[in-house]
This record gives structure tokens, C-alpha cells and sequence, in this order.
């Protein structure tokens, strides 16, 4: 069991993949943007951080360098959550230090592979 | 593990409706012929992106394709590639527009209009190549320098030399090793020469490289994908390997577990691995079972509809909660109140029942506020519609919203939209002159459209108004002379006339046009006002504009009312249109030809409806001086109710007689009383109809 850190601003998104990690027995912490996940992941540890790219107050690259620079979070897997297939956008994640990316749209079987691939 | 993502379409397209307001309010906020502010193209681009994203997860993927280009447009708009002109912004309108009826149409899994949709996206189409071409490669695959063999090869050779920083994002080699065991048989091998002296290592950098040889069937895609996230941080080639070249020899079995081991992204390689030697080996057999599955799988058809639910604010469930707390606590008194009760402690239960008292009326009152909605949700529609119509008309106009926080019944919020479109529509069409005649009038060229909603005294008031040219007095009045509606010679207030536009049937409009009608309506919207128990009235001045006020009732379910007696019965009579109640002096009643019954009343004749006629009540007071008038008013329009007594008041809860028993002409429905009997409650418009009618 993980414990996995959830941004994304799209409600449906967020239960989509709330649920679907929870079904496989990970603890899973929800935000709704940028900022709100930053307060959570500076009072908590996480395996594994899923983020939306796109969203208002502070968007996911911007979330991903503040969560670099956090000790707790160097390390830490962070995916984004990404519809662009082109390899500029994808590549905005991964200079910010992002560890790779999720191609929306995903059905729970992508998702689940792709976060067990992550957390070994 | 099947999972149902079926149970969140429905939070999808609750948020995608949301989006599609969103969308609307940043379009019609979009000023053509200037570059466009970056935050809010961004908000309307994020609009589109969510359901973009959604649509595709859920499987809506005429919807995802069609968002796709809407996005795209955005996109350069907000990269200043284009500018935002008349037509991308009409055409991303028209297009919010066709994605709504997609939704819909998704949403109550019924076929789209696909000539709309196919027009639409050729529009947008052409839109966006009308721009400089420069457009994205699309689904670039990760470029590694590798020529793709002609045929299918026995497996792959991959040499991985990381840079020093690839763990820095979160990556792990052992993670992606495992994957590619997955697609074959795996052959390890690191080589650890650059692994520096103890002393100079840095924990978090990656000293070793690999060389992969995978066996098996996995396609040239399949091993670069497990790449994909490290492009860009290593050296990668991936070869195919020829079935001549064999693997290389299997070294030192012994060295495997002690490699696995180093390239883990923790404190310190495991020193010993330098000692063993320079080269390390791993095997990892291809895990049976386990191959991923591929294939979409299908989301279960969309349930149907909306069913009802309202969204409430967690705030107004907490006071609920609170205040349930406070009525137990109260409960729990009043019972040990009563286990021994004597009249010494009489004092205590008045208290305790004034406790239940203030507690019912705080609980009823904040379970009422659960059923209400700001007014925006109605109001929100009006710029998109204003801005339609101004433009189809030629005319320039600003609509001003307030008060869009005010607070109304879901219901009444229903049953409210469409007479505010009519009377928006015709302020925009017949209420505002076009721009010669503003001008001429030495006006603005701009008109202005308000729309206001406030609470007061117990009600929530809409105001509709402009500043246009104002009701024409004079041709209502021939009008009404023509049809009878009036008589000649009588002196009509400014109130009655400007009422006639209620009329049905009457319209002075000197065209008929396609934004409002024809003088059907204005009924229509009274009606519908006066059905969620509203009113509305109507004040013009000629040249400056007219304003017309919507009354209507906080809430359908409960009402203050006025218990009367009527023989045995008892009747409701809705506290806010008694205006007073009079005893009636002898000698002051008379009969006037043509208007029945009348009290001469302050100077003006007050029609006398006598209840226990209508309603054919037995043991009833018949004369008129031993019983009470009730003087009501609704629709401008007094009447005196006659009746046997007054009794209390309260406050009642209304039940439908419609859907109980069925519709009686002057009620409005029933409730039931604190001594179990039922009782009518009286619909004031509906009685003065019914006298109007009578005489």
C-alpha cells in the first residue's frame, strides 16, 4: 500500500482516480489545484504524486518545482496527467521534474498499471 | 479488478455543464480587435481542456474530438498566433453551443445532430488554417537514434548510459528493468566504471550504465515507451539483435543480487560491487501471467438524466445539523419534564415549548434555505442571449447585472427563466430604439438593460428595466378602447393601462419580428408569474424607459396565513395581500349595474366577493354587517373578501390540491391544520379573476 498525493481540478478526474487507487488498496489524498496540494505535501509524506497540468491558482509544472524543492519530495514520482501527446508538452512536465507522464484519456487499467510500474 | 467508472459520468458532466458557463461568460468577456488577455483565454482554454480530457475517459469520443479543435483554436489565440476577431469568437460560441447539445445528447445516450456537428467543426476548421500552417507534430513518438529493421528481430540490444541526474525526477532504472522483464527474457549487465571513490560519490547521481538484451517478441515501440520518460536525461540506443549474434556469455552468476541492488536510487551504492568487479549481471525471468491487458474497455451506458439533485453549500448542512442538535436537546427536556410533571413546574414547560417553538421555526427556516439557489443561475444565461440578439438587431447594448446572489426556491428558479427571457427579448426588441433614433433623442447610442434582484420584506423582487423609449400610453389606450377593454369617457390610471400589455391578444408592435412576438407572451409570462405565486407590475415613462417588477414568494412550500371561518370551514388567506380587514357599515354596500356588490371604501368602490357563495358553504353568515370584509389585493387589483371571523395566524405548509384531488378555480391548494382538519388555502389572483368573470 501506497500512500498517493491526487491534484487535478476536474472533480470527475479526481474520483475516477480516487477510487481506482483506493479499489487497489493504496491511501490516497485528494487536491483540487496547485497551491491546495502544496499545503497537503508540506505536512505529509507521499510514494507518489499524480497531477493535472492545467489548472487554476497554481498550475502542475509549477506544483512540481515547488515539490522539488521540498527535502521530503525530491525523490518522490510525480506523474502528470496529461492530454497533450505532443513531445513539447509532455516535456514541459519533465523539465520541472516530473518523472513521467499519463496520456488522458486512461481507463483504470492504464492508470494502474502505470502507478504499479512507478512504485515497483 | 473491474472498475465501473460509470458511477462518475455523472460528476462529468455535472462539471462539463459547469464549464460550458464558463466558456460562454470568458467568450462573451473576450473584446474582438484587441489581443486578448492571457488569464482569461487561459480560464476558458482550461474549460475546454477539462472536458476534453474527461470525454475521452469516459468514452465520448466525438465529444473529445470535437473539444480538440475548439482547444486548438484557443490555444494560438492564447499564444497570440491569432487574433480574436467577430468570427472566432461567434464561432467558438456557436460551437459551446453545439458541445452543450453533444452533452445532452451523450448524457441521455440519444444521437447527436450530426450535419451541426460536422458544420461546426468544418468551421473551425477552416479557421485554424486560415493561420500560418506551423501546427504540432501530432503524437511524435520519442526520436532514438534507430534504424527500425525490415523484419521482426529475435530481440533487442539497448545500451543505457543515464546522465548523473536522472534519478533528480524521481525516475529509477530498476523500475524500468522490471518493466522490460516483462516483455521478455531480460539479460542484465551494468557497467560500473565510472562509479567514482566513496569519498566523491554523490548519493543522489547515477554513476552506472547498462547494457539490455531483451529476447522475445516485444516491438521496437514497446521497449522505447519504457524510455519515453527518460528521454532527454541518458544516451539510449536500442538495436535489434540479430539471431547470429548470441547473448553475450553469462558471467558470474554470483555478482547478479549484489547489481540489482546498485542502481536503486538510495543513500550509496552498495560499495562491494566495485570490488566484485567491473561488470555486473542480471537475469529476470519474464513473469507468466502477468502480460498487461490491453483493449479500451467500454463505459456502461450513461444513466439517465439529471434526477433532481441540487447542489447545497456544506455551511447550510452544518446549520441544519446544529439546529437538529438544539431540537433533541430540547426533546430531551420537555420528556423529563414530563416524567413527573406538577403544576409547580408549569413555568418550566412554557419555557421548554417556547424552546420547541423557536427551534421548529430556525429548523424550518434553514431547511428551506437548503432548497434555494442564487438567481444567477438563471441570470447567467441573459449576456450570452443579449449579446445574440443586440447583434442580430443592430443595436448596441450593456446589460447590468445585480443582486445575481440573491437567493430563490429551486422551483421558483425553474419556473422563472423563460418569462425573463420574454421580457428581456422584447426590452432588447421593441423596449430600446436603434441607434439613429437614441441618437436623435440625444441619448446614448448604447442602451442599457438592467436586471436586478433584491430580497425585501419576506419576498425576492426581480427588476427588469431599459432605457428606452418607454410604453406608448396613447396607443394602449386606443388599443384597449378598440377591443373593449375599456370604456370611453372613464379616466384610466397610468397603472391600468400599462396593465393592458397583459392582455391577451394585445400588441401594438407596429412589426412583427423573430426575437420577440407578437403580443402572446406578456399573458403567458403573468401567468407563469402568478402560478409560483409572484405578481408583476409595470412602470413606463415615455423617451426614458420602461421597468417591470417581479414579485415573488421566498419559498412555494410554506406561506403565513390568515385563518377566516366561512360557516363550518376554514380558509387561508395568504398574509401578504391582505391590505385590512373592515367591518362593513350599514347603508354603505351598493349595487352597481354590470360590477355586482360594492363597498364605497376610501373614496373608491371595493367589489364584495361573498366566499360562502362561491364556495357553497352551509351555516354561513349571509349578512354582510354581522360578518368581516377582508380587503386583498393582487395583480394591482383589490377585492373584498366577505367572511363569518377571523382566526389566527400562522404559518402553513401547502399541499398541491392539483395532484391530490384536482385543480379548483380560486385555490390554491390545501393544508392541514393544527386540529387535523384541512384546509383551503385561497388563491387572491384567482378570486379576482373569478369576479372579473361573474360580472
Amino acid at each position: 500500500m501506497a500512500t498517493i498525493l491526487v491534484v487535478d481540478d476536474s472533480a470527475s478526474m479526481r474520483q475516477m482516480v480516487e477510487f481506482t487507487l483506493k479499489e487497489a488498496g493504496h491511501r490516497v489524498t485528494v487536491a483540487e489545484d496547485g497551491q491546495i496540494a502544496l499545503g497537503l505535501a508540506k505536512g505529509m509524506a507521499s510514494d507518489l504524486v499524480i497531477t493535472d497540468v492545467n489548472m487554476p491558482n497554481m498550475d502542475g509544472i509549477a506544483l512540481i518545482r515547488e515539490l522539488r524543492a521540498l527535502p521530503a519530495y525530491k525523490f518522490t514520482p510525480i506523474l502528470t496527467l496529461t492530454t497533450e501527446s505532443t513531445t513539447e508538452k509532455k516535456m514541459e512536465g519533465k523539465d520541472a521534474g516530473a518523472t513521467g507522464w499519463i496520456v488522458k484519456p486512461f481507463n483504470p487499467e492504464k492508470l494502474l498499471a502505470t502507478v504499479n510500474k512507478v512504485l515497483g | 479488478m473491474a472498475i465501473d467508472i460509470g458511477q462518475f459520468v455523472q460528476t462529468f458532466f455535472e462539471e462539463s455543464f459547469e464549464g460550458l458557463d464558463i466558456m460562454e461568460a470568458g467568450l462573451l468577456a473576450l473584446e474582438p480587435g484587441t489581443t486578448a488577455d492571457l488569464e482569461q483565454i487561459n480560464t476558458i482554454f482550461r474549460a475546454a481542456h477539462s472536458i476534453k480530457g474527461g470525454s475521452g475517459t469516459f468514452g465520448f469520443r466525438d465529444v473529445t474530438d470535437f473539444t480538440h479543435l475548439m482547444e486548438t483554436l484557443l490555444d494560438r489565440m492564447r499564444e497570440g498566433r491569432m487574433a480574436v476577431t467577430h468570427e472566432t469568437v461567434n464561432t467558438l460560441l456557436e460551437a459551446r453551443d453545439c458541445l452543450q447539445e453533444m452533452l445532452v445528447a451523450a448524457r441521455e445516450n440519444v444521437p447527436v445532430d450530426a450535419v451541426r456537428v460536422q458544420g461546426l467543426q468544418e468551421r473551425l476548421s477552416r479557421l485554424l488554417e486560415a493561420e500560418p500552417a506551423n501546427k504540432d507534430a501530432a503524437d511524435s513518438e520519442p526520436v532514438f537514434a534507430t534504424k527500425l529493421p525490415p523484419t521482426q528481430p529475435v530481440g533487442w540490444r539497448i545500451q543505457f548510459r543515464p546522465y548523473p541526474q536522472l534519478m533528480h525526477s524521481g525516475n529509477d532504472p530498476v523500475r524500468m528493468f522490471r518493466e522490460l522483464a516483462d516483455l521478455g527474457e531480460l539479460t542484465v549487465r551494468a557497467d560500473t566504471s565510472r562509479l567514482p571513490q566513496l569519498a566523491e560519490l554523490q548519493p543522489e547521481d547515477c554513476y552506472l550504465s547498462w547494457e539490455l538484451e531483451l529476447r522475445g517478441v516485444a516491438t521496437y515501440e514497446s521497449v522505447a515507451e519504457v524510455f519515453a520518460w527518460v528521454e532527454g536525461d541518458c544516451d539510449l540506443s536500442i538495436e535489434p539483435l540479430a539471431e547470429a549474434s548470441a547473448a553475450p556469455e553469462p558471467t558470474a552468476g554470483k555478482t547478479a543480487d549484489a547489481a540489482a541492488e546498485s542502481p536503486a536510487p538510495g543513500p550509496a551504492p552498495d560499495p562491494g560491487v566495485g570490488q566484485e568487479g567491473q561488470q555486473g549481471e542480471l537475469l529476470l525471468e519474464r513473469r507468466k501471467g502477468e502480460e498487461r491487458r490491453k483493449g479500451e474497455r467500454r463505459v456502461g451506458p450513461p444513466t439517465a438524466a439529471d434526477s433532481g439533485s441540487i447542489r447545497v453549500g456544506i455551511d447550510k448542512v452544518d446549520t441544519v445539523v446544529n439546529l437538529v442538535g438544539e431540537l433533541v436537546t430540547t426533546q430531551s427536556m420537555l420528556s423529563a419534564l414530563g416524567e413527573d410533571f406538577d403544576m409547580s413546574r408549569l413555568d418550566k414547560l412554557h419555557e421548554a415549548l417556547d424552546q420547541l417553538d423557536r427551534n421548529t421555526r430556525d429548523l424550518q427556516e434553514q431547511v428551506m434555505r437548503i432548497r434555494m439557489l442564487p438567481v444567477n443561475s438563471v441570470f447567467s444565461r441573459f449576456p450570452r442571449m443579449v449579446h445574440d440578439i443586440s447583434g442580430k438587431l443592430g443595436k448596441q447594448v450593456e446589460l447590468r447585472i445585480s443582486g445575481e446572489q440573491t437567493e430563490l426556491d429551486k422551483t421558483v428558479i425553474e419556473k422563472i427563466g423563460d418569462p425573463l427571457v420574454h421580457l428581456i427579448r422584447n426590452s432588447l426588441d421593441h423596449g430600446l430604439e436603434s441607434i439613429d433614433e437614441r441618437v436623435q433623442a440625444g441619448k446614448p447610442e448604447t442602451g442599457v438593460i438592467a436586471l436586478n434582484a433584491y430580497h425585501k420584506s419576506g419576498s425576492i423582487f426581480i427588476e427588469v428595466s431599459d432605457d428606452g423609449r418607454g410604453l406608448n400610453r396613447d396607443a394602449l389606450l386606443r388599443k384597449g378602447l378598440d377591443v373593449g377593454l375599456l370604456r370611453a369617457g372613464e379616466d384610466y390610471s397610468d397603472e391600468q393601462i400599462y396593465d393592458l400589455i397583459f392582455h391577451p391578444g394585445l400588441s401594438t408592435a407596429k412589426q412583427i419580428s423573430d426575437v420577440s412576438g407578437r403580443g402572446v407572451g406578456m399573458d403567458v409570462v403573468r401567468r407563469n408569474i402568478q402560478d409560483v405565486g409572484g405578481s408583476i407590475q409595470i412602470v413606463s415613462r415615455p423617451g426614458r424607459g420602461t421597468q417591470i417588477t417581479i414579485c415573488l414568494p421566498l419559498t412555494l412550500a410554506i406561506l403565513d396565513g390568515q385563518l377566516v371561518t366561512v360557516g363550518q370551514d376554514c380558509y387561508i388567506i395568504p398574509l401578504l395581500s391582505i391590505i385590512e380587514s373592515v367591518q362593513i357599515q350599514a347603508g354603505s354596500v351598493h349595487r352597481v349595474a354590470g360590477r355586482g356588490e360594492v363597498l364605497r371604501f376610501r373614496g373608491r368602490h371595493l367589489p364584495i366577493l361573498r366566499l360562502y357563495e362561491l364556495f357553497g358553504a352551509a351555516e354561513a353568515q349571509t349578512d354582510l354587517e354581522k360578518g368581516l370584509l377582508v380587503v386583498v389585493e393582487a395583480d394591482g387589483r383589490q377585492v373584498g373578501l366577505f367572511v363569518d371571523d377571523l382566526q389566527g395566524q400562522q404559518q402553513v405548509s401547502i399541499k398541491s390540491l392539483e395532484k391530490n384531488f384536482r385543480r379548483v378555480p380560486g385555490v390554491a391548494g390545501a393544508t392541514i391544520l393544527g386540529d387535523g382538519r384541512v384546509g383551503l388555502i385561497l388563491d387572491i389572483s384567482g378570486l379576482i379573476r373569478i369576479n372579473q368573470a361573474v360580472i
